[in-house]
């Protein structure tokens, strides 16, 4: 035998599962391919441009940057692109082009680059590009929601059988229900002087009660689960999302802690206080809430991503709970329709002090 | 039978396709054998033999120098060629007393007391501690140090590891199916000394047919008992094993002998066996030569010392080129920078690697995935520690367990970044240790 081989001499473990951040990162891109399908079928070839725009546009100035740094360009990890797509998610498809491009650059740019890249941003680069936008343009981020049918912007399709006649009956409530998203019909149903208006004005039938309740009905949430509805391009079909995130969770790239709490959380205090006065809740609503909006994605794609997570399994929990509650307190009460970004954002922001404070004690170490 | 298991760990393909149906056979007396001074953890052995020396077979040539330490004996007859620097399985060269063979094959002359369980405890032990005896699966604890707890640590139970859950190494697998007599002598032996009531023999779940055998035998041994684990790693850590089969925690810091538990490898039992029966020194065990890269992957029973080069070409060589050797297991075992180490008591294994899986990656940057924290047996944060000693703050890599680890390698096997986090956090026990040493 020949001794005179060169061995490789390296400490161990000398074995590995062979995972890298490209597979990582390339699997969640993989995984929200079923909801960008969803989209483009619902809102046509648009939705994919905007979406391979924002994602081509943080590929290209995550390159330049690493260029300017004069650090190895890692752009083949996919974790660029992801935050591009994940970015254009959260436009909706009547958006102008310049927006997920100039969103995406700022998420890249400002929300990871700045701080070192990979693995040393604070809080999510997508939903800072998100914020960033919608605190620079909210018309052009909220305005003009493309809906795919009549009343169908607001997912609302079973609508006429409750009354046929809306746009007579409270020119008001009709206003609404076509120009907003279930969520935002939900929050502006909250305001009781809201309410007596288009009530009055429907001769003193409980129209609010009604569309409230409609929200609730099978018809609605069918249209949710599939994707019948208004929103941001992303958050088109939880069905899609669903999809998406079982792949994940079953290549145990995402971990269910986070996840769970946090739809969880939304889930008990929607049933608690999700209702209006004088219509009461519903075990319906807090599918209704699940199913609405970007909480499915935010959920399972954003409120997973590693970097601005805690790191014990304690730590995970709460931030899920976090999540829940202020995106609760948001969709209730807070100046939102939606509050699935803002509440992310901002339990990102306690990660660092969470993880601290949920440090786990060794195997064996006693209690303090 | 239901399999019981821990907290945590890893499931690695585990590989021992290559060796498991081969059972063991008798490597020939070799050329030369390197005996190393330094075998265990303690104080090296010294060496009471001088160059040129005849010596035989089983003879004593190195005395333990101190309560931690061992004995050491001739494991073939011959002369004593040098006494210097040879190339230690640990990978880095240390002290070591270098036979050359005579031809002729004879031990030195042994006793048999079929009545050895009836022998008193302090000549067991006395038995133990003359045959040069320490842990065989690898961390080379002396034995006779383990089986003498302290009056105020009372043990009842011991535990016997078969578990073998690194990747690939069948050794002590093929022990049990032919020495399982023998296995069960020397656990009731080590029962007998620490005064335990209840013995138990932890099998992982991929060796049915050793879990079946053991079961057969511990049949009408009311005080005996197989425990059948989960296929996860590492199993066989000895706090692992200890919760697994008795669902105790050993205290951090602490020894198993604090929740009433002494664990010796199968091996160690044999050695046990041999040693309180024949008054055999430990001269010779078990070990897989294995992995892609060799011609007969093969179990052997071979004289402590003899060259890893020798069992590999006994082996039919080697497959094509070779990468990576390693001493012990891929996980936590010692890759060698040539072939011509010498095997100690604590040689599993010789696991020999083509260059392609040799080959290592690039470290990326951690991205808080925290899949090192959710699998670590110790339930400990390993990137944390890792990135504190990386940016030298030992007070936060303590508090996120730098001194908890037992560097079984969890999280350097999952870890998308290829993070040495094993390296890291060794460096930063390396460091505290220094700091501590300097106050």
């Amino acid at each position: 035998m020949n001794s005179k081989d060169k061995l490789f001499v390296a400490p161990a473990p000398h074995v590995h599962d062979k995972s890298t951040v490209k597979n990582v990162m390339w699997n969640v891109v993989l995984a929200l391919v079923p909801a960008l399908l969803f989209a483009t079928y619902f809102w046509g070839f648009r939705a994919l441009l905007l979406t391979l725009t924002g994602a081509v546009t943080a590929v290209v100035c995550e390159a330049i940057i690493q260029k300017l740094r004069k650090v190895p360009v890692t752009v083949h990890d996919g974790s660029a692109f992801l935050t591009g797509l994940l970015l254009a998610f959260n436009i909706h498809v009547g958006a102008p082009i310049w927006l997920p491009i100039v969103g995406a650059a700022f998420a890249i740019i400002v929300g990871k680059q700045v701080f070192g890249g990979l693995g040393n941003n604070p809080v999510n680069p997508a939903l800072l590009g998100r914020a960033f936008l919608l605190a620079s343009w909210p018309t052009r981020m909220t305005g003009g929601w493309v809906g795919v049918k009549d009343y169908a912007m607001s997912g609302l399709n079973n609508l006429p059988r409750i009354a046929t006649n809306l746009q007579e009956l409270s020119p008001k409530a009709y206003e609404l229900v076509t120009s907003a998203t279930p969520l935002g019909v939900a929050k502006t149903l909250r305001d009781s002087s809201f309410v007596a208006d288009i009530n009055a004005q429907a001769g003193g039938i409980d129209l609010g009660g009604r569309i409230f309740s409609s929200l609730t009905e099978m018809e609605t949430l069918r249209s949710l689960f599939w994707g019948n509805i208004g929103g941001c391009i992303g958050e088109v079909s939880a069905f899609a999302l669903l999809l998406g995130a079982a792949y994940l969770l079953y290549k145990n790239i995402i971990e269910w802690r986070i996840p769970l709490f946090y739809i969880g959380t939304v889930f008990v205090l929607s049933l608690l206080f999700g209702g209006i006065p004088g219509s009461g809740t519903s075990i319906l609503l807090p599918f209704f809430h699940i199913f609405s909006g970007g909480l499915l994605l935010g959920a399972f794609f954003m409120a997973t991503d590693y970097t601005t997570t805690p790191l014990s399994k304690k730590g995970r929990i709460i931030f899920g709970i976090g999540c829940g509650l202020l995106t609760i307190v948001i969709r209730l009460v807070g100046g939102y329709p939606e509050g699935v970004s803002y509440s992310i954002l901002f339990m990102n922001v306690m990660t660092p002090l969470i993880d601290r404070m949920t440090m786990p004690k060794a195997f064996g170490r006693i209690k303090k | 039978m239901r399999l019981k298991t821990f907290p945590g760990g890893i499931h690695p393909h585990d590989e021992k396709q290559y060796s498991k149906s081969a059972a063991i056979s008798n490597f020939p007396t070799p050329k030369r054998v390197i005996i190393h001074l330094s075998q265990h953890i303690g104080a090296p052995s010294t060496p009471i033999v001088e160059q040129g020396e005849k010596v035989q077979k089983g003879q004593l040539i190195a005395q333990a120098s101190g309560f931690v330490s061992l004995n050491q004996h001739a494991s073939i007859s011959g002369s004593v060629n040098k006494i210097g620097r040879f190339l230690h399985p640990t990978g880095s060269m240390s002290s070591a007393i270098e036979i050359i063979s005579d031809g002729q094959n004879d031990i030195i002359p042994l006793d048999d007391d079929p009545k050895f369980l009836e022998l008193p405890v302090d000549v067991l032990k006395e038995r133990i501690g003359n045959a040069g005896i320490c842990g065989m699966g690898g961390a080379g604890f002396p034995t006779h140090v383990k089986l003498s707890p302290p009056a105020d640590k009372p043990i009842d139970t011991v535990i016997l590891n078969g578990v073998e859950c690194e990747p690939y190494l069948t050794s002590d697998y093929r022990l049990m199916l032919r020495n399982s007599d023998e296995i069960i002598s020397g656990l009731k032996i080590i029962m007998k000394i620490v005064g335990a009531n209840k013995g138990m023999i932890g099998i992982e779940a991929n060796k049915p047919d050793a879990i079946a055998l053991m079961q057969k035998r511990c049949a009408k041994e009311k005080d005996l008992e197989v425990v059948g684990l989960k296929m996860q790693y590492p199993q066989g850590a000895e706090k692992q094993l200890i919760y697994a089969a008795t669902n105790r925690k050993v205290p951090a810091g602490g020894l198993p002998m604090a929740v009433g538990v002494v664990v010796q490898n199968v091996g160690t039992a044999v050695a046990i066996y041999e040693a309180a029966r024949y008054q055999k020194p430990l001269i010779d065990r078990v070990i897989s030569i294995t992995g892609p890269m060799v011609k007969t992957p093969m179990n052997l029973l071979a004289p402590i010392g003899t060259l890893y080069s020798d069992l590999v070409e006994h082996c039919g060589g080697l497959n094509g080129a070779l990468g990576k050797a390693i001493s012990g297991g891929p996980m936590m075992g010692f890759a060698l920078p040539s072939l011509e180490a010498g095997m100690t008591k604590g040689s599993s294994g010789l696991v020999l690697l083509g260059e392609k899986a040799a080959r290592s990656m690039a470290e990326h940057t951690c991205l808080r995935c925290a899949r090192c924290v959710d699998i670590c047996p110790m339930n400990l944060m390993p990137s944390m520690i890792a990135n504190a000693v990386k940016y030298d703050d030992l007070e936060i890599a303590v508090k996120a367990g730098l001194n908890d680890c037992i560097k079984c390698g969890s999280c350097a096997y999952v870890c998308p970044a290829q993070i040495r986090l094993v390296q890291w956090i060794d460096t930063g026990k390396i460091r505290y240790a220094e700091i501590q040493r300097n106050k």
